[in-house]
């Protein structure tokens, strides 16, 4: 099987405090730490459990400049076999639309049979995966848990609420967004990425994808970000302050007031 | 002015929350902000269930457009896109819940009617010429942005559940209009063949009048025996966000949102959890919120009622040490 799987490089945040800058105009950028977006490595991670399966291999693809290769050789360290960086300054300021018609002049100058992204990136949107789909005419499923391939079809598990499991039988080829969790992504170390760092990553242009260029990027973006800002803290919580000494008293007072201790 | 639709989520005849959270926020898009007649409600589904809640919709809608047909008792998302496809104007604003089967939804329909989409809308601030003006949330919900959307053709908006709090209108006498001849024949290379119910696990968490909680700041699973220690002493039961059962080291039942569990403890106690939507959504019942965190940046401390901003593997065994203390005092003992 022919799997492509779209990741992205993103800022890790989770353990950040985001900082606005230029009045609100980005985020202050300079001191954070850039990797891949970690669904995305369930999702290479899944097509590489897939491909040792039934065979066939798996490409990795973004859409981004020269410091997104980075990401590219990770997932390559990874097992994936190829990767392509599809690259125009056309492409800058694309929403969600945009990326996923890029993405779309790709898929369609090869033959895939499976394309998966991760869940959602570092803006939450968890769209192109479901636009790429609607693009090419492709059946999509979200929220994807588990995949069990059956001949030109794929059994899956969804995810929906209360931790319950949708089982879906969907046709190939689709696009599915795989959740975290769905398996455990294999590590990756320095030695894995210098062995790969050789090998050329292509990076075809708009023209060489057959992209008009006035459907995608900032301008025939339908959805713009105006400006970040910092939401009112709202209530808020009563921030307790001293030494730690001195504030596990106050919480244990707290504790026991509201039942916290039994 | 474009036409407002609300996507109904319903489940055993019964709305989904949204249901009433969808008109507050599609009033906040009309200027001036008067008109509750102005959002039109779509449902579909099958047979007495789905009877069941066209009748509850009455109430909430001046109009209902209901799609019958026996392929939708279920809501594949793939067929549902279709049904909207077919009813629904060019150059209309759709609602629909950020929930599973909103993302599931709404990107393919967006693309389908040639609509702006913005996912996981949290507030709506009007429009403004040919653009709508939102509010969304980004990296874990630390920093907002207001993202505008051209309307020029339409938009698909999915707005976050439980961020628009229904107002407590007068119930409405809506009408029902049903729009099922429509449709035609909806063919979906989807097919859904069952729902498994989640498992349970060994510790119900849903039943624990003390949670600690622990999520991503934990760091390796070696640290999980802090936080059991600390459950312990206080009586506790140790539940977690998703990283946690992403990385295998707490089982599924015990992970608390709206993908895992809803719990409704006396006091909770997040530690290392920064406190995304969906993980808040399973905490319901108003508890007593204790929040522990290195970030002082971290969204749970704009939800909790206490906040304590240290790093939780040194902050934890302090706390339980002391309460264990506390414990062995002649004449202060806890029961165990």
């Amino acid at each position: 099987m022919e799997i492509l799987v779209c990741v992205k490089r993103v800022p890790d945040t989770s353990e950040n405090e985001i900082q606005l800058a230029r009045g609100g105009a980005d985020i202050e950028r300079a001191d954070l730490v850039y990797s891949i977006n970690e669904p995305d490595n369930y999702a290479v991670e899944e097509a590489l459990q897939i491909v040792s399966r039934t065979g066939g291999k798996v490409t990795v693809v973004t859409v981004g400049n020269e410091e997104d290769e980075e990401v590219l050789r990770r997932e390559m360290a990874m097992g994936a076999a190829g990767a392509v960086l599809l690259s125009d300054q056309a492409f800058e300021g694309s929403d969600g639309r945009g990326t996923a018609a890029i993405l779309k002049a790709y898929v369609q100058s090869r033959h895939y049979d499976l394309i998966l992204t991760g869940v959602q990136a570092d803006d939450g949107c968890a769209q192109v995966g479901g636009m790429l789909a609607a693009l090419l005419d492709y059946p999509f499923a979200s929220l994807v848990t588990s995949i069990e391939v059956e001949g030109q079809r794929l059994k899956i598990a969804r995810e929906v609420e209360g931790g319950s499991k949708e089982i879906n039988r969907i046709d190939l080829p689709c696009v599915l967004s795989i959740q975290t969790g769905i398996n455990e992504p294999r590590y990756v170390g320095m030695r894995g990425i210098r062995q790969v760092a050789s090998i050329p990553i292509p990076t075809p242009c708009a023209a060489d994808l057959g992209v008009e260029v006035d459907e995608v990027g900032k301008t025939a973006a339908k959805v713009q970000r105006v400006d970040y800002f910092v939401p009112p803290a709202g209530k808020g919580a009563q921030i307790l302050q001293g030494s730690r000494e001195e504030i596990v008293e106050k919480l244990m007072d707290l504790l026991k007031a509201k039942g916290g201790l039994n | 002015m474009p036409r407002i639709f609300a996507y109904i989520v319903h489940k055993n005849g019964v709305l989904d929350d949204t249901a009433a959270e969808l008109p507050v926020a599609a009033r906040k898009i009309v200027s001036p902000p008067d008109a509750a007649a102005a959002v039109t409600a779509i449902v579909v589904g099958w047979g007495a269930d789905l009877d069941k809640v066209c009748e509850s919709l009455r109430g909430l809608y001046a109009e209902t457009w209901k799609v019958a047909q026996e392929g939708l008792a279920y809501p594949n998302a793939e067929l549902v896109r279709q049904a909207i496809v077919k009813v629904v104007p060019a150059g209309s604003i759709v609602l629909v819940p950020h929930g599973h089967f909103g993302v599931d939804l709404s990107p393919g329909l967006s693309i389908k009617i040639n609509a702006a989409y913005v996912p996981d809308v949290v507030d709506i601030e009007g429009i403004d010429g040919q653009w709508l003006k939102v509010v969304r949330q980004e990296f874990g919900g630390q920093v907002s942005a207001h993202m505008r959307a051209n309307l020029s053709t339409g938009a698909v908006l999915n707005v976050r559940p439980g961020a628009f709090r229904p107002t407590g209108t007068a119930p409405m006498n809506g009408q029902v209009v049903d729009k099922s001849a429509e449709i035609g024949v909806l063919t979906a290379r989807r097919q859904y063949l069952e729902t498994i119910a989640a498992e349970i696990g060994d510790v119900d968490i849903t039943k624990a009048p003390v949670l600690v909680s622990i999520g991503r700041g934990i760091g390796e699973q070696e640290n999980i025996a802090i936080a059991d220690d600390l459950a312990e002493v206080m009586g506790a039961a140790v539940s977690c966000s998703r990283p946690v059962v992403d990385a295998k080291w707490l089982d599924k039942s015990r992970q608390v949102g709206s993908s895992g569990q809803t719990v409704r403890p006396k006091v909770y106690m997040a530690c290392g959890i920064s406190g995304s939507f969906q993980h808040l959504a399973g905490l319901k019942g108003s508890p007593f919120i204790v929040a522990l965190n290195k970030n002082p940046k971290a969204p749970i401390f704009r939800v909790a009622d206490v906040g304590i901003v240290d790093d939780m593997l040194a902050f934890m065994p302090a706390l339980a040490a002391r309460v264990r203390e506390e414990s062995c005092v002649p004449g202060k003992g806890r029961r165990s």
